[in-house]
């Protein structure tokens, strides 16, 4: 009776730990809500998401976030137009093709790339790419749209690689061998066979390289130029995240209410992402 | 092969081939120019004094040892309470979970917390644990907000270390008369060591480069303290002083060593994920 009691109470107490998880994102959706509505309200929902000016601080303050959306936007599909190229056709070079030991030497150098703190890329890009867009295409200040498009292409590259070559290496053997046997050559046959049997999985991986690329705030503040612009390839620009990360330390009132409704509509962004991220792995599963 | 391709076919092998080899070089060339940068321009700024001195206006010198420490308190911190809880949310799901709903909800939960982007966290972080439980803007608070960050890292590498542990040894434990926790104890848990090893090296990785989450709710400050004063007070960890260092002083050279030790400490964290996976596979395999 007493273990019985005993084991009951651990079960419960497992529960709970299991529960915890949702009770973090119950917690976060509910201080992004509460905090994130009031200016939304108060400001207009159309104004708020379509007006093309952000002047917080202006006597005529006005608060569209247009701007950082489009942004957001902009950069995101930049980077996934440069870096799933260049990630796809690594991806099918190392998992189909690649001796064992370039394969071995250039996960690892990935898996380093994964790991690199964001910081770091903003440090290079600020130092490295900035000044070299400045002198190659003879603008004022390098700090662009397209410096952040050309950092988050680096960052968006690790997911897309290795989610995908995970999935390149699922293919049953069965396909390639039917094609093979067809008179197929090889480079055909991954590419026409092996890529169309893993199309779901490359999706993910492009899904989930989305889902960083949108979050990153500290690479993009520091080669941005972080100014409210409606976004142009070579003018100073604001992303949502950044948007939130350089003007919560000194705002105040509706201002500060107005950032926090930024991120609420950065957390809706994620959470589409998020949702077509099941819709394509539930996919995979059913074949 | 000798067989007769026709041009179409033979110029979209021969593009493909490029574009493949091309693209992984092109990755490859990057990382390791990335690398040498970083190493070439951050090595020759570190120096004893820099790692164990802390800011000083009065002298005009910077160190980063209050970093350093603050850094590896967090860490600690952050372990100590995320452990507990991710481990027993596994436990969970792969042992006492009957009902597919709790499961399933559990699960979508844990996905969710791992695709929120860190600023979100930051916010979060600052309005619950710094102003709603009063902690104010410290290292603890700080590593709370880790700790739901990581969270669903520690649940799914032990969940996944725990799948593999074989029935038959959770069997045999029942079948020799020990109840469901005494199973988990003995059985269980030792069994799923290297996934619980694997999160805490993944989230160590991931804390020594976190900013966005902390820069609200650790602040920057760079005081020394003890590991006591320290938690309950604010502190910048690595990653911060970089991104401080570099954004708003235009320390470059400070900035760059920072960045070359934190590469070092990547480079090492990753070996270190590779030996032990190999390690638990061998070890699994006699």
């Amino acid at each position: 009776m007493k273990n019985k009691l005993f084991e009951n109470i651990m079960q419960a107490i497992f529960l709970i730990l299991g529960l915890i998880a949702v009770g973090f994102v119950l917690l976060i959706s509910f201080y992004l809500i509460i905090s994130g509505i009031p200016a939304i309200l108060e400001i207009g929902v159309f104004k708020f998401l379509f007006s093309k000016s952000w002047a917080p601080t202006s006597p005529q303050e006005n608060f569209g976030i247009l701007p950082f959306i489009l942004t957001s936007i902009y950069g995101t599909s930049g980077a996934v137009l440069i870096g799933l190229p260049i990630g796809f056709f690594s991806a099918v070079y190392l998992s189909k093709f690649a001796p064992k030991k370039i394969k071995l030497i250039a996960e690892s150098a990935i898996n380093l790339l994964a790991g690199i703190p964001s910081v770091v890329y903003g440090l290079v890009g600020m130092l490295v790419l900035v000044p070299l867009i400045k002198i190659i295409f003879s603008l004022p200040d390098g700090a662009s749209l397209l410096a952040a498009i050309l950092v988050l292409s680096l960052m968006i590259l690790p997911s897309i690689i290795k989610v995908s070559i995970n999935a390149l290496e699922a293919v049953p053997k069965e396909y390639e061998y039917a094609s093979l046997a067809l008179g197929a050559t090889e480079t055909e046959t991954v590419f026409k066979v092996s890529v169309k049997a893993a199309k779901s999985g490359i999706a993910t991986a492009v899904v989930l390289g989305v889902c960083r690329v949108v979050g990153e705030a500290v690479a993009v503040i520091m080669v941005s130029g972080n100014v409210a612009n409606m976004p142009s390839l070579f003018q100073s620009v604001r992303f949502l995240t950044s948007a939130v990360a350089s003007e919560m330390a000194y705002s105040s009132g509706l201002h500060r209410n107005a950032l926090f409704s930024i991120a609420l509509v950065l957390f809706l962004f994620i959470m589409i992402i998020n949702i077509t991220l099941n819709f394509f792995i539930k996919r995979d599963r059913k074949g | 092969m000798n067989l007769k391709l026709t041009f179409k076919r033979k110029l979209y092998i021969f593009l493909m081939k490029v574009a493949m080899i091309f693209s992984t070089v092109f990755t490859v060339a990057l990382i390791a120019f990335l690398l040498f940068y970083v190493l070439a321009q951050g090595i020759r700024n570190i120096n004893f004094e820099l790692l164990t001195t802390k800011p000083s206006y009065l002298l005009g010198k910077i160190g980063i040892l209050p970093d350093i420490l603050n850094t590896i308190y967090i860490i600690i911190a952050t372990l100590i309470i995320v452990l507990p809880l991710g481990v027993g949310a596994a436990i969970y799901l792969t042992e006492y979970a009957q009902n597919k709903k709790i499961v399933k909800t559990i699960e979508f939960a844990s996905e969710t917390l791992a695709g929120i982007p860190s600023i979100i966290y930051g916010l979060v972080g600052m309005l619950f644990f710094c102003q709603f439980l009063k902690l104010g803007t410290s290292i603890i608070a700080g590593a709370l907000t880790l700790s739901i960050m990581n969270l669903p890292t520690i649940m799914r590498t032990t969940e996944e270390s725990l799948k593999t542990v074989p029935q038959s040894f959770r069997e045999g434990a029942f079948g020799l008369g020990a109840g469901k926790w005494r199973v988990i104890r003995t059985v269980v848990l030792p069994n799923c060591l290297d996934g619980v090893i694997t999160g805490c090296i993944l989230t160590v990785g991931r804390i020594l480069g976190e900013t966005a989450a902390l820069l609200f709710t650790a602040g920057f400050a760079h005081a020394l303290n003890g590991i006591i004063t320290g938690l309950v007070s604010p502190g910048a960890t690595l990653s911060v002083a970089l991104y401080v260092y570099a954004k708003e002083q235009g320390e470059f050279e400070i900035a760059f060593a920072i960045a070359a030790i934190l590469m070092i400490l990547t480079l090492i964290i990753n070996l270190v994920a590779t030996l032990i996976s190999k390690f638990f596979k061998l070890r699994s395999s006699i």
